[in-house]
């Protein structure tokens, strides 16, 4: 479904990823981890073409990413993103944020959106906070329309860019859960994540980056039980002896 | 001397005066209107990335900037007669240029409000599938003008006390139909008091309004 060979990219003079390879097939999770600035966000925005790479091949469902004549919109407009910070539109009411992205890319009408915009909203548990504004709405609600938002367009797979690190931490259940219940659905998914309990039930494998580089790419079992780096086994001892 | 003020002429003025009222609300509103579009052009021109169109627009917009409208008014009121070969009328004349002066002034606080929407709200919208143009449409301008709409209007009442600059070149806008008067009843005086007392009341509801207006579209975050 996802595969991404040999990705290097640049700011300016500043190396970011450095011949980054990894592959997630479909109905497949993969947790992708990492110390702050270890280029893990920049890498999941590559997949959808949100930075751009200067050397390497991304192909998303049979389509390079990285080829200059992809028509980027049409291909995202089927790879579901899910942000930090929620990236709801401010000015728009929950069930227009649900409608806007099937309206005006897919095409579909006013009311079929709102229908299964509705339906969405309901599956994430929200359905009574469809006239609210996102402002009104709690970060860990926020973050569920966001995903309904991204469900709303009928994706064949999804990215998650640290969905639960704006989160309070009373909040970051109510995230997860919908997401492991995307998860065991079958959902293809890449997630940006420091929360290892949601890779321990859910994660097929788990990427582990460091400096740009992708140190380690093991099952899940391998990961936790005995990474191969140095730097994969600090890191685990750090966040899960907290 | 203020005891021998004689209001009594007003009502004699009112229709010179209010003819001029309504060109100084016509050139406003039209160059309000137009300004905003070109002005929304002009900033996502310069914010576009393009090396040639992003300088067009700063020359541009640098220069609007630095010429006085004043002389604005003068130059094209007597320039464009001489490259077109016929003349465009005072009151054209004044519409076209104070339309291309605002545009440069809206495109600086446009250019800002664009600026100040988050980058992650483009990617938001860029992420489910949108291009750069609905996004735009979409997100970005619809948040931008929320937000910018204090100074937008702030900007168009210095543009509507500005409309008496275009005396310059002949035309009657308010003041100088009230000038006019004052002239030939010989009451300049009281003709100054009372527009100045039109021009403040009319500013003081338009900031009550944008008042109003800033509560209603306010952004919840």
């Amino acid at each position: 479904m996802i595969q991404i060979q040999n990705v290097s990219k640049w700011y300016g003079q500043f190396q970011v990823l450095t011949e980054c390879s990894t592959s997630i097939s479909k109905g497949e999770v993969v947790v992708v981890c990492g110390p702050s600035g270890s280029g893990k966000s920049t890498l999941i925005k590559c997949v959808n073409g949100l930075e751009p790479v200067q050397q390497g091949k991304i192909v998303v469902n049979g389509t390079a990413v990285t080829d200059p004549g992809t028509n980027l919109p049409k291909l995202r407009s089927h790879v579901g993103m899910v942000f930090q910070h929620f990236e709801l539109f401010p000015h728009m009411s929950i069930t227009e944020n649900l409608a806007i992205g099937q309206v005006k890319v897919l095409g579909r009408s006013q009311d079929e959106a709102r229908e299964r915009g509705l339906k969405l909203l309901d599956r994430v548990g929200l359905n009574a906070h469809a006239n609210k504004f996102p402002g009104e709405l709690s970060g860990g609600q926020q973050q569920r329309v966001a995903i309904a938002r991204a469900l709303s367009m009928d994706p064949i797979c999804m990215l998650f860019d640290e969905p639960t690190s704006a989160l309070d931490p009373e909040m970051i259940n109510e995230v997860l859960d919908v997401m492991v219940e995307l998860a065991q659905e079958g959902m293809t998914m890449m997630v940006v994540t420091h929360e290892m309990g949601f890779a321990r039930k859910v994660a097929n494998r788990v990427v582990f980056m460091d400096q740009g580089r992708i140190v380690e790419d093991a099952s899940k079992d391998e990961f936790f039980g005995q990474p191969r780096s140095d730097r994969a086994q600090q890191f685990l001892s750090k966040i899960l002896n907290h | 001397m203020l005891n021998n003020l004689d209001f009594s002429v007003i009502p004699l003025a009112l229709p010179a005066i209010g003819k001029g009222l309504l060109f100084s609300l016509q050139l406003t509103i039209v160059a309000m209107i137009g300004g905003v579009i070109l002005g929304t052009l002009l900033a996502l021109a310069r914010l576009s990335g393009g090396k040639w169109l992003a300088g067009a627009a700063k020359v541009y917009v640098d220069l609007m900037r630095s010429i006085p409208l004043l002389m604005m008014i003068l130059w094209f009121f007597f320039l464009i007669p001489l490259l077109t070969g016929r003349p465009v009328g005072q009151e054209n004349s004044a519409m076209i240029t104070f339309t291309l002066f605002q545009a440069a002034f809206y495109s600086e606080i446009m250019r800002a409000g664009i600026q100040s929407i988050p980058r992650g709200q483009v990617n938001a919208a860029l992420a489910i599938g949108m291009t750069y143009w609905q996004s735009m449409g979409h997100v970005v301008l619809p948040q931008a003008f929320r937000n910018m709409v204090p100074v937008l209007l702030t900007q168009t009442f210095i543009l509507f006390q500005d409309t008496s600059l275009v005396y310059a070149i002949g035309a009657t806008d308010m003041l100088k139909a009230a000038e006019n008067a004052g002239m030939l009843y010989g009451r300049t005086v009281e003709m100054y008091l009372f527009v100045s007392v039109i021009y403040f009341a009319i500013c003081f509801s338009l900031s009550m309004f944008v008042k109003y207006m800033n509560k209603r579209i306010a952004i919840i975050r």
